[in-house]
């Protein structure tokens, strides 16, 4: 169904963090974003599509105008709203956004952390972290925390006039991922869903202020990538297990033993409705998902595996809306495989 | 990242610095430097083992690891570990030292990269322990101190709260501490393994060991992981899809080819103080082998990022851990023996093909040499091994190998 493709060197390896691959499509000019999280440094590849230039870039998690030393980023996502594209990088110390080329930031947010006290060098023994980014609605993105906050900045279509507009305070564990659907112009009862480590799913409104849809409780196992899609929560869990939701209700529409390690990143392609599934066991997953809103049911159909030898895979993403091909990375990779439909 | 590292990274880096150790001492050295007193009695190295147990696992020295804080760089945690080997009555000349780091490096990344679930992390710990344990059964003050740093290490509260250095020592008992380093979740401590995993990323160091029992590819360097095999505790055999309806009731089950032959989990191991692990990971591998070799291999420098001064952080750490292992015994180091124990001559020896042959460049640890940070390093350095300079030992100079090893890194 899938085969081989050519792949992209990258300057680094990619470190073992969830959901550590993001893509950005740019159409009109017939190019691809990839980024990668190495340690401290974000690696950008912009690939044109007839497979002739890459170029890249590299940025590391730092204030701006401060000579600290930098810190260990979390995650790095493209984050697509109507007006604009941002990319979002979460680290130990805050979140910055750049424009989706990585050329300026346009926004640093400091995270808050706890009361030093009297103890010089302190440091707090529950780790501080930023990570799970999402676009949502029209000018939403939404950052979760080790807190289990969920930051929700509110994106003028242009400029950096970045405003923190809300913080969720739902979730009681480290927050793991973010994703939403229907973007834009397109009305949906939930539009957002978040997941913490101990598994749990909150099923979010969004709007001036966002509302709590549902709460979906977790069984104690980290739930390390959501997609949200018709309706529909997929989730990975670290026992290998894929589960859909229904959103709204909390419904359990199907239970998947999809691999036998933590699994490390989820995709959705929203126009043929492919799940693309990969894990700590090399292995990556197809899946196609039938959503049926009339009757409420829901459908999943294994596709294909493809295996990267010795590798953990650390993220994995589709390249384009309709599933033609997908992109993976693994830890201590320096390179980003391709895949596409044969 | 995860604040809660350092326990595991030095029982585990230590304890295969302690098997390592234990298998050398055993093997008749040959050594071309006339200072060398020969093959090692059994009392020798068990007194070498035995002080570098007590060091490792004394209760200053686990009162700094347990403290949280960052898991810093290479070349800290080196410097560390040279004190620690050097705690008894051998030397390691920096040749040695440098295969030594290189050696548990990468046996404790194939450890951490391994464990099925992040769990098990601490069973693998705990493996450590128990073989020092039985390393030192010998001595009651040395195995009592292993159990009482074994006990915190379990007890290690899981970040709940916040602690200062008052709240420590106020404490009235360890035990007391809420929470446990065995009640943190998966999650916390898949966020420790992957500090862990960031800390030895890009280490592709051949392993002669490894590549026999074809743990390691010789090709890139890269770890085997198996697509069969039991399953972790918690997780399914894959292959299965079951859709429910609104009520929940099953109502269909397809299977899918996993891609692999997975089977069901093994029995569990134990997470007290005592019992069988479950798992070989962690288990002294040397124990049943001849000396083994490592090929130093073509693989990149460490870091990738611009070279920073040491930050004071981790200055003031690597004092606080040099510090709390104690002065260095002055009448022990009189008769110290200096060895070598990676002898570049068997390498040769063991080199297979030709494409290995060739790459026998050391290890840079750090991608360039910083003046200012080896001058700080010494000087923390000679704060410790002031003592045993002067009970200067005709035949060696070990304050200089120390001052030298700084120099390298």
């Amino acid at each position: 169904m899938y085969h081989k493709e050519k792949s992209i060197q990258i300057k680094n390896s990619a470190s073992a963090l969830y959901n550590n691959l993001s893509v950005l499509r740019i159409a009109p000019r017939r190019l691809t974003y990839f980024t990668v999280v190495h340690a401290n440094v974000v690696n950008m590849v912009s690939a044109s599509w007839d497979g002739l230039n890459y170029s890249h870039r590299q940025l590391q998690s730092k204030e701006p105008n401060v000579a600290t030393s930098t810190s260990l980023i979390m995650q790095a996502a493209f984050c697509v709203l109507p007006s604009r594209e941002l990319l979002v990088i979460t680290s130990q110390k805050g979140i910055q956004m750049y424009e989706s080329d990585g050329s300026i930031m346009v926004y640093w947010h400091a995270l808050d952390t706890p009361e030093t006290p009297s103890e010089v060098n302190y440091v707090p023994a529950q780790a501080v972290f930023a990570r799970g980014i999402s676009a949502v609605w029209e000018n939403y993105i939404c950052v979760g925390v080790s807190s289990g906050s969920i930051l929700v900045f509110d994106v003028p279509s242009k400029g950096s006039n970045i405003t923190l507009s809300e913080v969720l305070e739902e979730h009681k564990e480290s927050i793991t991922d973010i994703a939403s659907e229907c973007s834009g112009s397109q009305q949906c009862i939930a539009d957002l869903v978040s997941a913490d480590d101990g598994g749990n799913l909150c099923v979010w409104k969004s709007g001036e202020e966002f509302q709590l849809l549902n709460k979906i409780p977790g069984f104690d196992m980290s739930c390390s990538s959501v997609k949200l899609w018709k309706g529909t929560v997929v989730a990975g869990y670290g026992t290998g297990q894929i589960r859909l939701y229904e959103a709204v209700t909390g419904i359990l529409h199907a239970e998947v033993n999809a691999h036998a390690r933590w699994i490390y990143s989820l995709d959705i392609a929203p126009f043929s409705g492919l799940l693309l599934s990969a894990a700590e066991d090399s292995l990556v997953r197809v899946w196609h998902l039938t959503v049926s809103q009339e009757t409420n049911s829901v459908e999943v159909a294994h596709l294909h595996n493809e295996c990267v030898t010795d590798t953990q895979i650390c993220g994995a993403r589709f390249c384009d809306g309709d599933g033609y091909a997908f992109a993976v990375t693994g830890y201590d990779l320096s390179e980003i495989i391709r895949y596409t439909q044969t | 990242m995860s604040a809660r590292t350092l326990p595991l990274v030095f029982v585990n880096l230590g304890g295969e610095m302690l098997y390592i150790l234990d298998q050398r001492l055993r093997a008749p050295i040959a050594s071309e430097d006339t200072s060398d007193k020969g093959v090692w009695s059994e009392r020798d190295r068990r007194r070498v083992l035995n002080d570098v147990t007590a060091t490792l696992f004394g209760p200053s020295f686990v009162d700094e690891l347990l403290k949280p804080q960052q898991l810093y760089s290479h070349r800290t945690l080196k410097t560390v570990l040279t004190r620690l080997a050097h705690a008894s009555i051998m030397r390691l000349n920096p040749a040695s030292m440098d295969r030594l780091y290189e050696l548990t490096t990468m046996a404790v990344k194939h450890q951490v990269l391994l464990c099925p679930r992040p769990k098990d992390l601490l069973l693998v710990s705990y493996n450590h322990i128990d073989a020092v344990r039985d390393f030192v059964r010998d001595s009651p003050a040395v195995l009592n101190q292993v159990d009482q740093a074994h006990r915190r290490i379990i007890e290690v509260p899981a970040g709940s709260g916040i602690y200062s250095r008052a709240d420590f020592r106020s404490a009235p008992s360890w035990s007391l501490l809420p929470q446990v380093y065995s009640s943190m979740s998966e999650g916390e401590l898949q966020l420790l393994r992957q500090t862990l995993l960031v800390f030895f990323q890009d280490m592709h160091v051949r392993v002669s060991l490894f590549l026999k029992s074809k743990i390691q590819n010789p090709g890139n360097g890269r770890f085997a992981l198996p697509t069969s095999g039991p399953v972790p505790h918690g997780t399914e055999v894959p292959g299965l899809i079951r859709t429910f309806d609104r009520r929940g009731r099953e109502v269909r089950r397809s299977e899918f080819p996993p891609g692999g032959s997975y089977s069901r989990p093994a029995g569990g191991g134990s997470f007290g103080l005592h019992g069988a692990r479950g798992t070989l990971l962690g288990t002294n591998t040397y124990a049943a082998n001849r000396p083994e070799e490592t090929l130093a291999s073509r693989a990149s420098a460490q870091t990738g990022d611009a070279p920073n001064p040491l930050a004071k952080e981790e200055l003031n750490l690597l004092a606080r851990l040099m510090g709390s292992m104690g002065a260095q015994d002055g009448a022990g180091a009189e008769g110290a023996f200096r060895i070598s124990m990676f002898s570049p001559d068997d390498e040769e020896q063991e080199a297979g093909t030709s494409k290995e042959a060739e790459a026998f460049e050391v290890i840079s640890i750090q991608a360039t040499q910083d003046e200012h940070v080896a001058s700080e390093l010494a000087q923390i350095a000679g704060q410790f091994s002031g003592a045993e300079e002067q009970a200067e030992n005709p035949c060696g100079n070990k304050g200089d190998d120390l001052l030298a090893m700084m120099d390298d890194l």
